[in-house]
């Protein structure tokens, strides 16, 4: 994070950035390193935390080369350090608008006002809410969205975990280094989930799977007491005591700040084609946030280093370098 | 910022003139340490209207469950010894929305 003085922002409020990047998760840092072995003027913007979701997973096992120290904070955290070192500046702050009448692009934080040539929009996805009564009500109250942050408070309890991709399977198997009994609720007969961290859940004697299952109501008295499940198959709706509800049923794309802007699909992901550019010249796009048939921190990264180049590329083009 | 923890909760806290603001966090929580910085500068920003504490649920688990907080981040306004108003989660835990929490409750 960088503190800039009054003096020093009159002197920034000119300065035209070669590349803006939007998002500070491991599209944007890649994004960030490569831009900046380029040697261009490279900022990266961020309103949360740094490392995007690969920040709160505990471990990281499927990114390639991390088998020594695979937790997603400290990957995060040595991107972002890699990054700097070339010379990439760091902004917390959040991005509210933008001008792109002039191809110098404006773009419009809370705080500052900053000037690039070419943007990269790596805002990533957030999780999806399960969309059923009491979830809202018990939020922090026994629902969580964040095994990393709330396992912790389980501890030798019981808690159901409703998903059956990679992060449902994944944090069940987390959780049971806390939770005395871990119930997976998924809606199919198996799971989405890689093959190998499937064998790993169902050899895990804490961990119960019920299938072609969904959770129609989260309930309690204060904390959360129970679910009410109901099997899509029967229909059959049923109580299950549980302590807590953890919710990994899937993303959906930070794309709000760039609607009616650049194209997306009707989900929301930002069109891009193979070189990461956007509907619009001189906007980029990376990571979860765009139409990608896979998301994953090796993917966001990749599309990071992609997009950098092809905002090079088009720097080279359009101002002469 | 005050530390809390089972000794001293209930007197800086519960028996506190004014109102008291408690950020609960923990150390696998990433969300409540990337708010930290916000937290500290409004810390200082309303010194004067509200009392800041926070409290490491990791280390004083049975407090926290005690204030049934089971989530993080969890911000908690205290008044004469009684909850206020709340705000959990990552998404609801927002710079602005503790902000917003504060102005309200001064």
């Amino acid at each position: 994070m960088i503190y800039i003085s009054k003096f020093e922002r009159g002197r920034i409020m000119d300065k035209v950035y070669d590349v803006a990047i939007i998002g500070g998760g491991p599209a944007g840092l890649s994004a960030g390193l490569y831009a900046s072995r380029g040697r261009l003027d490279t900022v990266i913007i961020e309103k949360g935390r740094w490392g995007g979701q690969a920040a709160t997973t505990e471990e990281l096992e499927n990114y390639p080369g991390s088998i020594e120290h695979p937790t997603g904070p400290k990957l995060t955290e040595r991107m972002r350090e890699q990054a700097k070192a070339f010379g990439t500046e760091f902004i917390s702050d959040e991005v509210i608008g933008f001008d792109l009448s002039d191809k110098i692009k404006v773009i419009k934080l809370k705080e500052r006002e900053i000037k690039a040539k070419a943007i990269i929009v790596a805002t990533g996805a957030q999780h999806v809410n399960l969309g059923v009564p009491g979830e809202d009500t018990f939020r922090g109250k026994g629902v969580s969205y964040c095994a990393t942050c709330d396992a912790d408070f389980f501890t030798e309890l019981e808690v159901v975990v409703v998903g059956g991709g990679d992060a449902a399977v994944e944090e069940a198997i987390y959780l049971t280094k806390f939770a005395e009994k871990v119930t997976i609720v998924h809606r199919r007969n198996e799971f989405r989930a890689a093959k190998s961290i499937v064998e790993k859940a169902l050899a895990n004697d804490k961990i119960h799977v019920i299938w072609d299952t969904v959770v129609e109501e989260i309930y309690g008295d204060g904390i959360v007491e129970g679910v009410k499940l109901k099997n899509v198959k029967t229909g059959e709706i049923t109580d299950y005591r549980t302590d807590g509800v953890f919710i990994f049923v899937g993303t959906r794309p930070v794309s709000d700040l760039v609607k009616g802007i650049v194209d997306m699909d009707e989900k929301g992901y930002i069109i891009t084609d193979a070189e990461m550019r956007t509907s619009v010249e001189g906007i980029f796009a990376a990571g979860d946030v765009r139409n990608t048939p896979l998301r994953q921190v090796i993917t966001a990264a990749a599309d990071g280093a992609i997009a950098a180049i092809s905002a090079e590329k088009y720097i080279d083009k359009t101002f002469g370098h | 910022m005050i530390e809390l923890n089972k000794d001293n909760f209930d007197q800086e806290v519960l028996q506190a003139e004014g109102p008291v603001i408690v950020d609960f966090w923990g150390t696998k929580c990433e969300p409540c340490k990337a708010l930290m910085p916000d937290v500290e500068r409004l810390a200082e920003q309303y010194k004067d209207k509200i009392k800041f504490c926070k409290l490491n649920t990791t280390e004083n688990r049975r407090l926290a469950i005690s204030q049934k907080v089971m989530g993080l981040p969890t911000f908690i306004v205290y008044k004469n010894g009684a909850k206020v108003k709340e705000i959990s989660g990552a998404d609801n835990c927002t710079p602005e929305a503790i902000e917003n929490l504060i102005k309200e409750n001064i």
